[in-house]
C-alpha cells in the first residue's frame, strides 16, 4: 500500500450513467498492477442499517480498510434541547435512537432527576412502570436487530418474523403511551400517566404471544446452517479489544464479560428482581445472535416480575411535589386530548393561585438546581449515558447523550479489516447501529 | 418519457392514458430512503401486518434506478440533502415523491440549522404524509391516493394542455393550483 513507487492516485467519479466510465477505471487498475480499489458504501445502502456511510479499501474481494462517514442524520436534538423546559426535553431526546424510545428518556429523567435530587422519591408504581417498559422496549428492539440482520443476510422471513413480533409489542405501548413510537411517556418525577385498564391482563397475553414468536426464531435461525455459516466466526472481536474501545452491550457480552448496567450500577429499583445476565464466550457475530435471544427471554421474566408488583403497589405514578409534578392526572376526553375536569374546575372556579402556578409550570416549567449529573442505563445496545448540565434555569444548559451505537461503531474496523466484503455486512449487522442515536 | 407521449391528443389517447396509469399505479416500486423513525414505521408498512404487497409495492428497490417512487421518511439533514437528491436524480421518469412525516413534509420540531426545513426545497413533492411517525395505515393511505392520481394521469397533448390550464390560472392569481 505505501510502496516508494505509488505514484500520484487517481481518482474516478461514479455516477453510474455512463457505462464508459467503468472502462477507464478498469484501465487505471490494469496500469497500475494494484488490485485494489476504493469504494463507497452507503450512505443511502439498504444494508447499512440507515445512513451509515462506509469507505471500503478493498484489495480483490479483501477488505484492507474500513472507513466510518457518520453525521448524515444529525438532527441537532442535543441543541433544540437546550431551548425548551426539562419535561419538552423528553420528547426530544425520544426521538434520538428511535428503536429504543423509552430508554432515551428513562436515561434523561434519571439524570434530571438526580440533579433534582429526587431519585429515592419518585413513586414505587412509576418505577415499576418504567422497568417494564423499558423491557418490553428492549425486545421490541432485538426483534428488530433480529430481523434486520436476517434480512441483510438476504432471509425475508426473520424480518417478517421480527416485525410482526415487534408489532404487538407496539400495540400494547399503543394502549399504555398512546402511540407506538417517541412516547414521551416517561418524564423527571415519574410518568406521565398510569396505567389504562385492562393493561395488565393485555401485557399478559403479549408476554404469551412474544414467547411464542421468540421460540419460532430461535427454531428458524439458532440452528440453521446457512445462517451459521454466515455468522459464526464472523466479525470477531475479543474482550480486550471491546474494553479497549469502550464498546458495550451485546457485543461485550458476547466477547464473554457480563457487565450489564442492571446489575452492576442499578437504576429504578433493577436491584430487586431475578434475572440472568446473558453471555457467550465466541466474540463473533454469532454470539451476539445468541446474546439478543436470551436477553429477550430474560425481559419477559422481569416484564412477569412487574405485573405482580403493580397487582399490589398502587399509588400516585408521578412524584407527590407540586413544584415539580404535572399539576393533574390526565383524563382523556372525546377528542383525544383533555385533562382532569374536576382540576381545571377548581383552580379555574376557586383558586387563582393554583391556576398561576399550573399556567407557570407548564409554559415555563420548573426550575433545577445549578449542577451536573451523569445517569446511566442498560440499553438494547449498551450503556446509554446522560450528561446534564443546569445552570439553575428552567432549561438544560447543555444536554450530552454517551449513545452506545457511537462508541460501539468504533468496533467496526477492528471486526472487518482482514475480512471478506461479504463480511462486512455481517459485522454492522450484528453490532445493530441505529444511525439516529449515532448522529442525534 | 416513452412512445406513449408522443401519440397524437386526438388517437387512442384516451385508452392509453387508462392503460398506461393502470399499469404506473398498479407497480409502482419505491426506492429504499430511510432515514429516521419514520423508516420503521415504512419498513413496518411493508411487513406481514401491513402488508405493502396488496398493493404490487413489496418491492422495495436499493437501486434508484428500478425506483418509480421515492418515500422520504424521516429527517433529511443538510449533509444528507445532496445524497438525496441524487437518488432523484438516478430515479428514471415518471417518479413520485411522498414526504413521510412533519420532518420531511416541514422541518418539524426540528427547526434548528441542522434539518432541511422541508424536502420540497430540494424535490417535487406530490403527498404530504403528517405524524411523527405517521402510523403505517396513514402511509397505505397516501400510497393509495397517490395510486388514485396516477391512474388519472394525463399523457402528451392532454398533460401539455393540462399544464397550460393551470398556468393560466396561476398567472391569473387564483389559489390553489394543484398539479
Amino acid at each position: 500500500m505505501t510502496s516508494e513507487t505509488a505514484q500520484e492516485p487517481e481518482y474516478f467519479a461514479i455516477t453510474g450513467s455512463d457505462p464508459r466510465e467503468w472502462e477507464d477505471i478498469a484501465a487505471a487498475a490494469v496500469k497500475s498492477g494494484e488490485d485494489r480499489l476504493v469504494i463507497n458504501m452507503g450512505p443511502h445502502h439498504p444494508s447499512t442499517h440507515g445512513v451509515l456511510r462506509l469507505v471500503l479499501t478493498l484489495d480483490g474481494e479483501t477488505v484492507e480498510e474500513v472507513r466510518l462517514v457518520i453525521g448524515y442524520l444529525h438532527t441537532g436534538i442535543e441543541k433544540n434541547m437546550e431551548f425548551r423546559t426539562w419535561t419538552q426535553g423528553v420528547t426530544f431526546c425520544t426521538r434520538m435512537d428511535y428503536l429504543m424510545p423509552l430508554f432515551n428518556e428513562a436515561a434523561y429523567c434519571l439524570a434530571v432527576e438526580k440533579l433534582l435530587g429526587i431519585v429515592d422519591r419518585v413513586p414505587e408504581r412509576a418505577q415499576i412502570i418504567r422497568v417494564m417498559m423499558m423491557e418490553l422496549n428492549r425486545i421490541s428492539s432485538h426483534l428488530v436487530a433480529i430481523g434486520t440482520f436476517g434480512l441483510e443476510l438476504g432471509a425475508t422471513t426473520v424480518m417478517t418474523n421480527g416485525l410482526l413480533g415487534r408489532e404487538r409489542i407496539l400495540d400494547t405501548f399503543e394502549m399504555i403511551t398512546g402511540v407506538r413510537m417517541n412516547h414521551g411517556y416517561i418524564r423527571p418525577g415519574g410518568v406521565v400517566q398510569d396505567l389504562p385498564p385492562g393493561a395488565t391482563s393485555n401485557v399478559r397475553e403479549l408476554i404469551a404471544q412474544t414467547r411464542d414468536g421468540i421460540g419460532r426464531l430461535a427454531k428458524l435461525l439458532n440452528a440453521n446452517p446457512v445462517f451459521l455459516a454466515r455468522t459464526r466466526n464472523v466479525a470477531y472481536i475479543d474482550l480486550r479489544g471491546c474494553v479497549t474501545l469502550g464498546v458495550t452491550g451485546p457485543l461485550l457480552r458476547s466477547a464473554g464479560l457480563p457487565w450489564d448496567l442492571r446489575k452492576s450500577q442499578p437504576y429504578c429499583g433493577y436491584e430487586n428482581y431475578d434475572f440472568d445476565v446473558a453471555v457467550q464466550h465466541s466474540g463473533d457475530a454469532y454470539g451476539r445472535h445468541l446474546v439478543r435471544m436470551a436477553e429477550m427471554t430474560e425481559s419477559l421474566k422481569i416484564v412477569e416480575q412487574c405485573l405482580d408488583r403493580l397487582a399490589t403497589t398502587g399509588g400516585p405514578v408521578m412524584i407527590d411535589d407540586k413544584k415539580i409534578g404535572w399539576p393533574a392526572q390526565l383524563a382523556l376526553g372525546a377528542d383525544g386530548l383533555g385533562n382532569s375536569e374536576q382540576h381545571i374546575a377548581g383552580i379555574m372556579g376557586s383558586s387563582m393561585e393554583a391556576l398561576i402556578h399550573h399556567f407557570k409550570l407548564v409554559t415555563e416549567g420548573f426550575r433545577v438546581p445549578a449542577g451536573e449529573a451523569y445517569a446511566a442505563v442498560e440499553s438494547p445496545r449498551g450503556e446509554l449515558g446522560v450528561h446534564v448540565v443546569s445552570d439553575g434555569g428552567t432549561r438544560p444548559y447543555r444536554v450530552h447523550f454517551r449513545d452506545p451505537s457511537f462508541t460501539n461503531l468504533q468496533a467496526i474496523p477492528a471486526m472487518c479489516e482482514g475480512g471478506q466484503l461479504g463480511d462486512v455486512i455481517v459485522a454492522v449487522a450484528s453490532l445493530d447501529p441505529l444511525m439516529g442515536g449515532v448522529d442525534r | 418519457m416513452g412512445i406513449e407521449e408522443h401519440l397524437p391528443g386526438d388517437f387512442l389517447l384516451g385508452r392509453v392514458e387508462q392503460l398506461a396509469g393502470w399499469a404506473r399505479s398498479s407497480s409502482l416500486w419505491p426506492a429504499t430512503f430511510g432515514l429516521a423513525c419514520c423508516a420503521i414505521e415504512m419498513m413496518a408498512a411493508g411487513g406481514p401486518r401491513h402488508d405493502l404487497a396488496r398493493f404490487g409495492m413489496e418491492r422495495f428497490s436499493a437501486t434508484p434506478r428500478q425506483a418509480d417512487l421515492l418515500i422520504v421518511a424521516g429527517r433529511l439533514s443538510h449533509k444528507m440533502a445532496p445524497v438525496i437528491r441524487q437518488v432523484y436524480d438516478q430515479m428514471p421518469e415518471p417518479k413520485w415523491v411522498i414526504a413521510m412525516g412533519v420532518c420531511a413534509a416541514s422541518g418539524g420540531m426540528f427547526n434548528n440549522y441542522a434539518v432541511v426545513q422541508g424536502v420540497d426545497k430540494i424535490l417535487p413533492v406530490d403527498m404530504y404524509v403528517p405524524g411523527c411517525p405517521p402510523r403505517p395505515e396513514m402511509l397505505l393511505d397516501a400510497i393509495v391516493k397517490l395510486h388514485d392520481r396516477i391512474r388519472r394521469e394525463p399523457l402528451g397533448p392532454h398533460r401539455a394542455a393540462r399544464l397550460e390550464e393551470h398556468e393560466a390560472k396561476a398567472l391569473q392569481g387564483i389559489s390553489g393550483v394543484g398539479r
